[in-house]
């Protein structure tokens, strides 16, 4: 059998999510290298856009930053972060997009602030960046996180980015918010989506190996499980290679993922 | 550089060194750390690397900002001791998102009041930073986000080429280089390489930032490393690594900040220095050639 870490097995959940989409808003690190295998499997008409500017970006290395040099050469639009953010962003054109963050609550709305009191904090996080109109604007979100009790809380610190709101069905709409929200969540042990009665993130399956008792004991409140609860299919070999020879081969990511996961 | 920074940056002056994640003019930050600058209001979507040093000499007492970040490393932990334990200074945040800096920037250049955006419903921006509002849309029932102008006293602006005139041409990740510009009251524009006029007119559409709003030129090559410029060299990631665990500790980031800066004239005895330490490192960062296919413009007449 093949083996595989924690951070792949995130990698191919987030690269098959996107099967067939045409326009994605990356991140960087895990995400930026599902989005480049999603394009060289699931979704090879996929065009990948970054909050730098770039839309259509072909980037011929693991891009360093959302803003890498390489993301630039070979893209098919380098344009301004106000045609970006207003035009193609608010302008409705993102399909999906990845956000991960420090916390995480039960209707997927997110905390990249604080830690600990806004004016006070215990510890001061990055902060918005593109994240909070990202959230609003595109129409899928997808979040990738590790699996933790320290970030999978019953109330956020700081509400950075909207998700599913309070958890009432139409509570983003009535907010006036363009994008449908979260639509899933991919951890290093489980997978989530907002597909119940509700809004609210909702046991879908569970990688080879994970007990359900495990996934419980890393959230902080009770699990929503679905009826048809899954096994997550592991990667396949193929995936493994493209990820390993081609698109991380220095394990920079996935070694930063899986000591932190 | 040094009389560009002595004549137009001024204690107290609020600051805009732009350039996301590319284009960071890191030798303008340097001569305001050496002229030892103070009270100083930095503005930046991301404070990158750059504003770390700054806040870290002591040159900041407030930060305007949308993401506070070592870009894809880590934290910048220099902000990180002012915000939470007051070291050196206390330091004042105003804080947006992306989106947010982008619009404020956008009304500072069109001279407009405030810009309206779809963005804050429900998140606690908006609580944090009372400059932040909501309008009503004036032909409908919506609710809509808006921010204030941005118009800072000096922008630093580090480009690919300008001419004497100042007259600059930018490629590759532009961010808001045109629209902060646009916004400031004085402009500073530091290049790789000055060019002929005939250069400038020969591609018209790459021109971000007319002459008319340049107030100082400063011909400062690789002065953003580093980070990068499209073309010319790329990002030393090395250092950005390295800063990461130099950021960590204070006396550290004093031994850096001697080392590097104060015990230095200029950006020129900064670049010899790195190639002291390291003779072939513009090999290293060198992007090699993919030049764009010339296009006809015409001559009519």
């Amino acid at each position: 059998m093949q083996t595989y870490t924690p951070s792949e097995i995130m990698i191919t959940s987030s690269a098959r999510a996107m099967a067939g989409e045409r326009v994605v808003f990356v991140g960087v690190g895990l995400p930026n290298i599902a989005c480049n295998l999603a394009r060289r499997t699931v979704a090879p008409d996929l065009e990948l856009i970054y909050e730098s500017g770039v839309f259509g970006a072909r980037p011929a290395r693991l891009p360093l930053s959302i803003g890498d040099a390489a993301l630039f050469s070979g893209a098919i639009s380098a344009c301004s972060m106000a045609d970006l953010f207003m035009n193609y962003l608010q302008g409705g054109l993102i399909e999906v997009a990845f956000l991960g963050a420090a916390q995480i609550d039960r209707f997927g709305n997110l905390n990249s602030t604080v830690i600990g009191d806004y004016r006070q904090p215990k510890i001061r996080l990055p902060g918005s960046g593109g994240a909070c109109e990202i959230a609003i604007h595109a129409r899928k979100i997808l979040i990738i996180m590790p699996l933790s009790k320290r970030a999978f809380v019953e109330e956020l610190d700081f509400v950075t980015s909207p998700g599913h709101l309070d958890g009432q069905p139409g509570a983003r709409q009535k907010a006036g918010m363009p994008g449908s929200g979260p639509q899933r969540v991919i951890t290093d042990k489980a997978i989530f989506d907002f597909g119940g009665e509700i809004p609210e993130m909702r046991l879908i399956s569970v990688h080879p190996g994970v007990a359900v008792e495990e996934v419980q004991a890393e959230v902080s409140w009770p699990l929503n499980i679905a009826p048809q609860l899954a096994e997550t299919a592991p990667p396949s070999a193929e995936e493994l290679r493209i990820i390993r020879q081609h698109l991380d081969p220095a394990r920079i990511y996935r070694l930063d993922a899986d000591k932190r996961g | 550089m040094r009389q560009a920074i002595a004549e137009y940056v001024h204690d107290g002056d609020s600051i805009a060194i732009e350039g996301f994640t590319a284009f960071i003019c890191f030798s303008a930050a340097h001569e305001i750390i050496r002229q030892r600058r103070r009270n100083l209001t930095l503005c930046r979507m991301t404070p990158d690397l750059i504003y770390d040093q700054m806040v870290a000499a002591g040159c900041a007492s407030k930060l305007v900002f949308s993401y506070l970040g070592n870009p894809g490393v880590g934290s910048l932990h220099c902000i990180r001791r002012a915000v939470e334990k007051n070291v050196p200074n206390p330091l004042e945040l105003e804080e947006y998102s992306h989106f947010g800096m982008v619009s404020r920037y956008l009304a500072g250049a069109a001279r407009l009041p405030f810009f309206p955006l779809r963005s804050y419903y429900s998140a606690d921006l908006a609580q944090a930073n009372p400059r932040i509002r909501f309008i009503q849309n004036p032909y409908g029932d919506e609710q809509l986000a808006a921010v204030p102008a941005l118009n800072p006293d000096v922008a630093i602006l580090h480009a690919q080429r300008c001419d004497q005139e100042g007259n600059t041409q930018l490629w590759g990740l532009i961010g808001m280089q045109k629209e902060v510009a646009f916004a400031a009251r004085h402009v500073i524009v530091v290049v790789e390489e000055i060019v002929a006029e005939e250069v400038i007119r020969s591609d018209p559409n790459r021109t971000l930032i007319p002459h008319m709003i340049v107030d100082a030129v400063v011909h400062q090559p690789r002065g953003a490393h580093p980070s990068y410029v499209q073309g010319y060299y790329d990002r030393d990631n090395q250092f950005y690594v390295e800063w990461d665990r130099i950021s960590r500790d204070r006396s550290a980031v004093e031994n850096w900040l001697d080392e590097w800066v104060y015990s230095l004239d200029d950006g020129r005895a900064y670049l010899d220095r790195l190639e002291a330490g390291e003779a072939d490192i513009w090999e290293r960062l060198a992007p090699g050639e993919a030049y764009s296919q010339p296009v006809n413009y015409g001559i009519y007449g």
